[in-house]
């Protein structure tokens, strides 16, 4: 490979190679902040290759591929290799890591007690969590929380967030920094995606665990409203955003056993943002 | 170069000391190409390696745990389904391996479930397996067709539940490749777990490994089922008795072959390799730094042998025409 970086995200380290100069650079430019990869060995290798034969130069296009890899993968417009690269290492996380329990959600952290936002694609948890970051939490990752499977503890993955459409614009009103912002891909297959780097104190304290305190089921455009979730539908629904619960067996039960008895659930609609973070500024005070 | 790193500590872990950040970064990307990374770890146990492996080799060989686990468990239910047809569930390859603690079959990925049954009764335990919740995958007549008429297995079937695959063999190679091993022999001489489990002779493992290696395929995943020989070969009290045995089901000369590569990348070097042995050498070899195939003109040449292998040219030509007309496109 022609051009790669190494990247320590959290516990996790990634290799990412492509032949292509660009989406290499824009990695290290956003990632700059972030440590360096002490010993030189990364977790997993993340290639974003041309997708056939003389692809690299006619209408360039990406195949991600790595040591995890989907056999169906559509290819990715070279103007999209930072979304490319961020897919290869979720790619790897999803279904390569065995250290955690590792649940599809955001999460953030105030005073040593983490919350944790699951959702499906389109309930805000990344926006949620983008938005907790810049207001005296600790911003600990919008993709995955890692549940240790020995204490229970949340670690953090806090690879840059990907906003995707309207939230884009919302987080350019609250983040003044603009160099803290990615550039903007158009009409990638997630829609329009702006990527944000962490605030500094995200990534200084990446990784320090916190206690999980509170989960939280966000569901965004729909009228306000907040009940309270059963431990039985918490496990299912936990077990279903979890890409390798069946894989890690008896000690992924265990852990999430343990999680679920000992965090409250909450079920969250909000119409906007404002409305969710105060929602959640109470939920935290009276947090048992 | 990671494909010799990756020969070269299997093959003696006490120099893994020696490797440096990035040659491991490769080493690493191409063990798991070839799913030889929990065999890697077991190997390593015990050896001086940098800390940022551990975690790494640690979740292989969990992952290794699971795969056995699961093939196990996918051997007993089977097990089960056949019980009353009194058939004995005679494990091939990964699952028989690790079902009888075989060297072969430390940290080694198991993914279909494959039995070996006679052919008399291959219906029979086709409906067995039916009734117990096993369904097609291949829903093409012509798959199902060719399947039938000339392969060496049922076509696929995959447990509607569990989601595992079981192949059901009735010998170890297509009906229409050039060696007719003895099927009624491996039958024969298979030998009874305590567990009611079987699996085939010492023997009868190697020439199968051997079989599904050189006779049959095109070498992908080459490096893992020369691992398995190597370590089959290494359980072999009397190497005559094998050779004769491998004579018998006419794969003398992919033995004589396995044993030139065994040595070559497994053992001491010490025999000689002919012009070909190097053409599969570097075949096997064929993963750059980066995992990824590094020799796309060999593969695609080891993709047509494995189709000259398995039929005659006009058979071929008409199986690619029907294959083509169905939208299918090789690589």
């Amino acid at each position: 490979m022609k051009h790669s970086c190494m990247l320590s995200i959290g516990p996790a380290s990634f290799r990412i190679g492509s032949p292509w100069r660009a989406p290499i650079d824009a990695l290290r430019e956003l990632y700059a902040a972030y440590p360096p990869v002490k010993s030189g060995i990364a977790d997993y290798t993340v290639r974003l290759e041309p997708a056939g034969t003389g692809r690299r130069w006619f209408r360039p296009s990406i195949a991600i591929a790595g040591d995890h890899m989907l056999a169906d993968a559509a290819p990715m417009a070279l103007r999209h290799g930072l979304l490319a690269a961020e897919m290869g290492m979720n790619l790897q996380m999803a279904l390569g890591w065995r250290r955690h329990l590792l649940i599809h959600a955001s999460s953030a952290e105030k005073d040593g007690q983490a919350l944790i936002m699951t959702g499906e694609s389109g309930s805000g948890k990344s926006t949620l969590a983008a938005m907790l970051g810049e207001c005296g939490w600790r911003f600990m990752g919008d993709e995955f929380a890692l549940i240790d499977l020995v204490t229970g503890s949340i670690h953090s993955f806090p690879r840059l967030v990907s906003l995707k459409n309207a939230a884009i614009d919302v987080m350019r009103g609250i983040v003044k920094a603009p160099a803290r912002f990615g550039p903007l891909m158009e009409a990638t297959p997630k829609g329009d995606i702006a990527h944000l780097v962490p605030p500094a104190d995200a990534i200084l304290h990446m990784r320090d665990p916190a206690e999980p305190a509170l989960l939280l089921f966000p569901r965004f455009g729909f009228a306000s409203e907040l009940r309270g979730v059963s431990k039985g539908e918490a496990f299912v629904r936990l077990t279903q955003a979890s890409t390798n619960y069946v894989a890690l067996g008896e000690a992924g039960f265990h852990a999430l056993h343990h999680f679920v008895d000992t965090v409250p659930a909450m079920a969250l609609d909000y119409a906007n943002g404002e409305e969710a973070l105060a929602a959640i500024d109470q939920l935290w005070e009276v947090r048992s | 170069m990671s494909a010799h790193l990756l020969v070269m500590l299997l093959r003696t872990p006490e120099r893994a000391e020696a490797l440096n950040a990035a040659q491991w970064n490769g080493v690493i990307a191409t063990a798991r190409a070839e799913r030889l990374l929990a065999t890697l770890a077991y190997r390593l146990k015990g050896q001086v390696a940098p800390d940022a492996l551990g975690p790494i080799l640690e979740s292989a060989r969990f992952d290794a745990e699971y795969e056995k686990r699961l093939a196990l468990w996918e051997a007993d239910r089977a097990m089960a389904a056949l019980a009353p047809l009194d058939v004995p569930v005679l494990l091939l390859k990964g699952a028989a391996y690790v079902a009888a603690s075989l060297k072969a079959g430390e940290g080694r990925m198991i993914g279909d479930l494959d039995i070996l049954v006679s052919y008399e009764r291959i219906g029979e335990v086709e409906a067995a397996l039916l009734a117990a919740g096993w369904e097609w995958v291949k829903p093409d007549p012509y798959d199902d067709a060719y399947y039938r008429q000339w392969m060496h297995e049922l076509p696929p079937l995959i447990h509607r539940e569990r989601d595992r695959m079981i192949d059901v063999h009735h010998t170890i190679l297509p009906l229409t490749a050039r060696p007719m091993p003895d099927a009624q022999a491996l039958l024969a001489d298979a030998v009874r777990l305590p567990n009611g489990l079987c699996l085939l002779s010492p023997e009868d493992r190697v020439c199968h490994a051997v079989a599904h290696m050189l006779a049959d395929g095109d070498l992908d995943g080459g490096l893992r089922n020369l691992w398995d020989i190597s370590c089959l070969i290494s359980e072999i009290d009397n190497i005559s008795a094998l050779e004769s045995r491998a004579r018998h089901h006419g794969l003398h000369m992919h033995l004589a072959r396995a044993c030139r590569l065994v040595d070559h990348l497994y053992g001491k070097g010490k025999m000689r390799l002919t012009w070909a042995d190097r053409l599969f050498v570097r075949r096997l070899l064929a993963r750059n730094n980066w995992g990824s195939d590094s020799r796309k003109f060999l593969g695609l040449g080891f993709y047509v042998r494995s189709h000259l292998l398995r039929m005659p040219p006009l058979m071929l030509a008409r199986h690619l025409w029907t294959k083509w007309r169905n939208g299918h496109r090789p690589i």
